[in-house]
């Protein structure tokens, strides 16, 4: 049976409180997981790994959180992502909303992609194909 | 002073879970000053205690190849202190082993009963997704905690 947004975002909402230690109401669709709720780069993996048990779903390194894009200097040029960057990065995160990035892909400001919603969006496909 | 806060391992399934035990001693310095009144084992040194058992069991099965690093810890709850003439058992299990880190949860009794909670995350700090370069030399497993658990691994073998 498929699951719902809402039954998606009530186990995100959990995995995110266990693995940062933040409170219940301040995960919300919108937070950032950097920004807002503090997650540093070890979390992304603890993340990826309750993910995994929470949902009984496979995820290969670097498809929710991808890798190898700001070291590749085809992608970014004086701190902001290149035209090919974007391109790339919209291709491997069909799961984000990238309307706000786009307008200015500042590498400072990629962390902002990552959002509770973005991990919903991305757990969705999985658990529905 | 060899910085070792477990006394031997009584447990070790490789891969997958180890038990540590400690015993706590009022000939040891650090309790002194921690503190003269109260001479108490501290808490950090019982994150430690749990950091050592599961950071052998996930180094033990890379074949102590990769460099293995605290990198988070997670959870660390404590229901009482420990003192001199206590005996602390960290009972560690793999949660997740990838490539580039390992997550494991713990359990940590006081004299048998269980006292506490402590689940770690370590990396295996060769394959960070940053690229960074570090020493060769493995600078973690130096032989010291190797050996700690090398008879129970001969035993399997046996």
């Amino acid at each position: 049976m498929p699951m719902s947004q809402e039954e998606v975002f009530e186990k995100v909402r959990e995995t995110l409180v266990e693995a940062l230690g933040v409170d219940d109401d301040e995960v919300t669709a919108e937070a950032t997981l950097t920004g807002d709720l503090g997650a540093e780069s070890i979390d992304f993996l603890d993340i990826v790994f309750r993910l995994e048990k929470a949902f009984n779903i496979k995820i290969p390194r670097g498809e929710l959180f991808p890798d190898n894009i700001l070291n590749n200097p085809e992608f970014v040029q004086d701190g902001k992502l290149t035209d090919a960057g974007l391109s790339e990065l919209k291709q491997r995160m069909p799961h984000a909303d990238f309307s706000d990035f786009e307008q200015d892909p500042d590498i400072n400001k990629m962390a902002e992609l990552f959002k509770v919603q973005t991990i919903i969006n991305y757990v969705m496909t999985k658990v529905n194909g | 002073m060899r910085w070792i806060w477990i006394d031997r391992f009584i447990e070790f399934v490789p891969g997958r879970r180890a038990v540590a035990i400690k015993n706590i001693s009022l000939a040891e310095e650090h309790v002194h000053d921690h503190w003269p009144a109260y001479p108490m084992h501290p808490a950090s040194l019982m994150i430690e205690g749990m950091a050592q058992t599961a950071g052998i069991l996930v180094g033990q099965a890379r074949d102590f190849k990769e460099k293995v690093i605290l990198a988070k810890i997670t959870r660390a709850e404590f229901d009482g202190v420990a003192l001199p003439g206590d005996q602390l058992t960290f009972q560690a299990t793999v949660e997740n082993l990838a490539a580039e880190a390992a997550s494991t949860s713990g359990v940590v009794l006081k004299n048998g009963e269980p006292f506490g909670r402590v689940d770690l995350m370590f990396s295996h700090i060769d394959q960070n997704m940053a690229g960074m370069k570090f020493p060769e030399e493995n600078f973690v497993f130096t032989g010291q905690f190797e050996r700690l658990v090398a008879p129970l691994l001969e035993q399997d073998d046996g």
